[in-house]
């Protein structure tokens, strides 16, 4: 019984290994305020979320499509999904670990306990069954189409009806019936348990041992069948019996035990995949609120080398400071390097989250923050980010941007797509541009997604003077006096940062001016 | 003050006839596998002989019938064959061990009487009767169907020895007879007839009520079923304790005398073939369990070698002749300790051609003397029980027994009685060596001054040579190798033209002069690695 909302053929593996550059990836792409906002405090939901994402890179177009029908299931029914998510929550919520502890020894405690387990989940189940039979209709998706049939078909009322009425005989109170052959040393061996008699009876002699036992002695054979008793006080007699009756419940025993797990495991399976959800559904809803577009994004074939999209935000940024932001329009269908330059505290950062995200939003099954979105799969993201802490110069820092490098090159993948952000920062401008070209050359032509924002003009111009058809050059837009519109559009690199733009900024008026930027880059910083 | 050899009392075996009734007819009774003239009871009773100790073939017999120890094969070690056909006889079975699937074959068989002689343990632990003979009817059905399928394989494997096809023939006549086939049909008769009989059990709080089984269908599976959809994957079983495995209970047994009472034709059945079959296995097939070990036991051990890359091989054995070669061959007490330790072995020759009698071995210790002179030994003795013996060639005399001279520790005392305990047990040695004997010396005389050593060993060689004894003498005394065409000088350790890795080769080749000073300055730590050593402050 598989749950099958997040893959068409099996279940999602909470467990599966996050990327080796797991932490570096949630820093610079600002993963953890997307994922609060997805599991509003639920800790089930942030951790699938965040699995979800950060293993998305395994998922192939045909995945990607499932979930994104899933999910519009789930956005227009978004009331009857999140009580769902409720039911399953609750019933997941309770004790379950006690059926393997020492006790679990005993057929008969075992006996009970899954009895009674059983019967409180099936309450779970039934519940979860009245809401498919009333919304049935409303969802398309083949996941939750799937997953509703199951519950409406596989747990009906006369299979729930028929579970109650066999975990209430299995009880055996009165004693049990069973089918028995003759094994080694003729002992009793390769037992069946029989149906318990309809209304419980199981003859008088049952009832009345003592009186059984007086027939017995004087009259043998006289109380039906062929019948022993064993007299209370007879310490053997009455351990033996009890091995027998023993062997008898565990033939039951066993397999209620391993349906309780089975049980188990379905609700805590569901739980997790209804969790990734609800996170989508939430985060929806907090964008909406904000006024940034959404669309469903288009996943092409890693080999294709597109990237195409209209308006795309960076939804953290967006959360973070509660308003819409900039989006940015960008044709990239087959570059392999785009390089961004321009004003300081243009917007670049922020473009390169947005793509990053976007891709990994894509790629999970969910909504992409743009008007539009187009964009070929990738097997890995990797970044290579300035570090807050590189903010002087000397050359350990130099070392141990090498060393990042390194790694990621040791991590390099066929399709990956890999984030410079002001790398080799450290040294200065000539040294810095010749290792980076160094670096991304070889990388542009094995045909890698590039994306570099950088001051060093040196490096773009590099770029741009050898008639690279596959280099597409942004910059941080400027207008005439000075002011940042945070937009990225195409454009040549200019020598010069505009730094003198910020030092008029902040120095007019003999002291520093708030304004957007600084605010905006000082949030950041906090 | 025990002497290396055999006891006087016991002779070498001879040519034993047979003293196990013929089991049916047959041209000509089946005489066990390890004798070609018979099975010799004495076998299992033959002490460990005085020389194993020194030449470690204590510990190699142990590790050859480790884990084997209830079919009582260590008298068999004890007991050198005496005469080139009994060698030849169990060579031809070893052989026919050489076939892989032979060995599973048996190694199958030895595994269902191992559980044929556990039912009848069971059987005759039991009290209960009809538990009783329950156990007794399995034990003769597994019996019956092991002894169809030995015979099958035996029949199947190319088998070319005398031993192994004389007790093939023997089983497939017994398996033939109407008293085996009499007995497996009516044990599987029995059991069917028990296998058929189903009851019904009503477990109550103090009562246990027995009926006939109406075939009903099995609930607990229904129930299983049920549950069915609700199946993830696989999910650890649940394992409840089950105190009193196949033991009767009072309540078992209980049910066990109702169950009777319901089908009485069975039990009755039951009960008659136990009287009828009391003595089921047969004495030939019996023997043969045992004594098959004997052989499979050498090969394990064998085997254990040859999957580290080490040879062995089947001597060629001479009745009268001296010679004595071996190519290849090594100490196996020494191996073992170095295969565990993954550490090289070293192989060494020796060559004892015409006139050669005596091997004379020199140089330090700790160059591999003391081994060499045990594989010597150890290699003439294994090929006198017909066992494959180290080595890629061999040719050997047959010896019927071996003398070892070895230094005791212990026997620190004081030095002049030490000289008289040396000459005493030499001449014994020499009194009671036959001229097919092997004797075997590790240094003697080392408690005397080197004159007196060089006077008594050349006195001692003389009376060797005499006698015409074959022997391998390590000595400090360089004189010895010289004393004319029937000794040998081979020495041991590291040579200058070689490298250092074969410091325990054994090599014939002129002694060095060098070896008296050096071992005994090596036995007190004053040589000069020792010595510095030891000076370090």
């Amino acid at each position: 019984m598989k749950t099958r909302l997040l893959h068409r053929d099996r279940n999602f593996d909470r467990s599966s290994q996050l990327p080796w550059n797991e932490a570096a990836l949630t820093t610079d792409l600002e993963l953890a305020t997307l994922v609060d906002a997805m599991s509003q405090g639920d800790a089930v939901v942030s951790g699938v979320a965040r699995s979800a994402i950060l293993t998305s890179f395994g998922n192939d177009i045909d995945t990607i499509r499932y979930r994104q029908e899933v999910l519009r299931d789930c956005l227009d029914n978004a009331d009857v999904v999140r009580e769902m998510y409720a039911i399953v929550a609750a019933a997941s919520e309770r004790e379950i670990d006690v059926g393997r502890s020492s006790l679990s020894r005993n057929p008969d405690w075992v006996l009970r306990w899954a009895t009674a387990t059983i019967g409180a989940d099936l309450g779970a189940l039934e519940q979860l069954r009245h809401l498919a039979e009333a919304h049935r209709q409303s969802f398309a998706s083949a996941g939750l189409g799937g997953l509703l049939s199951f519950l409406t078909t596989d747990l009906n009322a006369d299979y729930c009806v028929a579970v109650r009425h066999h975990l209430g005989r299995l009880k055996f109170r009165d004693g049990l019936l069973l089918g028995g052959t003759l094994g080694k040393g003729n002992k009793g061996d390769d037992y069946i348990l029989l149906e318990p008699p309809a209304g419980g009876s199981l003859g008088w002699a049952a009832r009345q041992p003592w009186l059984a036992r007086l027939i017995d002695r004087f009259l043998p054979q006289q109380t039906g069948a062929f019948g022993f008793t064993i007299d209370p006080l007879d310490e053997t007699g009455i351990k033996a019996l009890a091995s027998l009756r023993n062997r008898g419940v565990a033939l039951v025993a066993g397999a209620l035990g391993e349906s309780v797990e089975h049980i188990r495991s379905f609700l805590a399976a569901l739980r997790s995949e209804l969790a990734f959800y609800v996170g989508c559904v939430n985060l929806h809803e907090r964008l909406r609120r904000i006024g940034i577009p959404t669309c469903v994004p288009v996943p092409a074939a890693s080999e294709n080398g597109e990237l195409t999209f209209d308006g795309l935000c960076e939804p953290a940024l967006a959360l973070t400071i509660g308003r819409v932001v900039v989006g940015n329009d960008v044709r990239a269908d087959d570059k392999g390097l785009i390089l961004v330059t321009g004003a300081n505290q243009g917007g670049k950062s922020t473009f390169l989250r947005s793509v990053g995200l976007a891709q990994l939003m894509m790629q999970s099954g969910m909504f992409v923050a743009a008007d539009a979105f187009r964009a070929s799969l990738v097997d890995g993201i990797a970044t290579h980010f300035r570090r807050e802490e590189a903010a002087d110069l000397d050359s350990g820092k130099l070392d141990d941007e090498l060393a990042r490098m390194s790694d990621i090159v040791d991590h390099v993948t066929p399709h990956m797509m890999i984030m410079f952000n002001e790398s080799f920062a450290a040294t200065n401008e000539r040294e810095g541009s010749e290792i980076a070209r160094q670096i991304i050359s070889p990388l542009i032509k094995r045909r890698l997604r590039l994306l570099a924002v950088t001051h060093f003009y040196e490096l773009a111009r590099s770029f741009a003077g050898e008639g690279e058809d596959r280099v597409l050059f942004l910059r941080a837009e400027r207008h005439q006096d000075g002011r940042r519109s945070f937009r990225i559009v195409p454009g040549e690199p200019s020598p010069t940062g505009y730094g003198e733009d910020l030092y008029r900024e902040i120095f007019s008026n003999g002291k520093p001016a708030a304004n957007e930027a600084t605010r905006t880059s000082m949030s950041r910083k906090a | 003050m025990l002497l290396g050899g055999m006891d006087r009392d016991q002779p070498a075996p001879r040519q034993r006839r047979s003293s196990v009734p013929s089991t049916g007819p047959g041209p000509a009774a089946f005489a066990g596998i390890l004798f070609p003239g018979g099975p010799v009871p004495e076998e299992r009773e033959v002490r460990e002989p005085e020389f194993f100790a020194d030449l470690n073939l204590d510990r190699i017999v142990a590790a050859i019938t480790a884990g084997k120890e209830e079919y009582n094969l260590t008298g068999l070690f004890h007991m050198p064959l005496g005469d080139v056909d009994g060698v030849a006889f169990r060579q031809e079975i070893m052989r026919d061990l050489d076939h892989a699937p032979l060995i599973d074959d048996l190694g199958a068989f030895a595994e269902t009487m191992r559980a044929v002689r556990a039912h009848l343990a069971r059987a005759a632990q039991a009290t209960h009767r009809a538990e009783k003979q329950r156990w007794f009817v399995d034990a003769a059905e597994l019996y019956g169907d092991g002894v169809v399928r030995l015979v099958g394989d035996l029949k199947r494997a190319p088998v070319a020895s005398r031993g192994l096809s004389a007790f093939r023939d023997h089983a497939a006549g017994y398996v033939g007879s109407d008293r085996f086939r009499s007995l497996i049909s009516e044990a599987k008769r029995v059991k069917a007839n028990l296998g058929a009989i189903r009851y019904r059990l009503g477990v109550f709080p103090l009562r246990v009520e027995v009926g006939s089984f109406d075939g009903e269908s099995d609930y607990g599976a229904e129930i299983g079923a049920l549950f069915e959809r609700f199946r993830q994957g696989d999910v650890e079983a649940y394992a409840f304790a089950a105190p009193d495995a196949d033991v009767l209970t009072k309540v078992d047994a209980m049910i066990l005398d109702r169950v009777a009472e319901m089908h009485p034709e069975a039990f009755v059945r039951l009960a008659a073939f136990h009287a009828e079959h009391e003595d089921f296995p047969d004495p030939a097939v019996l023997a043969f369990d045992r004594e098959i070990q004997f052989y499979v036991a050498c090969r394990e051990y064998i085997d254990r070698f040859r999957q580290a890359g080490l040879s062995f091989c089947y001597p060629s054995i001479s009745g009268g002749r001296k010679e004595s070669r071996s190519r290849g061959g090594f100490d196996l007490a020494l191996a073992e300790m170095l295969l565990a330790e993954h550490r090289a072995v070293v192989c060494n020759d020796f060559d004892l051609g015409g006139t050669e009698r005596i091997l004379v071995v020199t140089g330090p210790n700790r160059g591999g003397k003391t081994s060499f002179a045990r594989a010597f030994g150890q290699i003439h003795y294994l090929a006198s029980l017909g066992c494959p013996v180290p080595g890629e060639e061999a040719h050997l005399p047959l010896c019927d027994r071996v003398f070892t001279y070895f230094e005791r520790e212990e026997d620190v005392a004081d030095l002049s009685g030490r000289l008289k305990e040396d000459l005493t047990r030499i001449h014994a040695i020499l009194d009671r060596a036959t001229p097919q004997s092997l004797v075997v010396i590790n240094e003697i005389f080392s408690s005397t001054t080197l004159r007196d050593a060089t006077i008594l060993s050349r006195k001692i060689a003389r009376h060797l040579i005499e006698r015409d004894l074959l022997c391998v003498w390590v000595t400090f005394i360089d004189e010895l190798t010289e004393l004319g065409e029937e000794t040998v000088s081979m020495v041991a350790g590291p040579n200058p033209d070689q490298s250092s890795e074969r410091a325990y080769r054994v090599v014939r080749r002129p002694a060095d002069g060098l070896a008296y000073a050096l071992s005994v300055a090596e036995k007190h730590r004053l040589d000069r690695n020792a010595i510095e050593k030891r000076l370090k402050p």
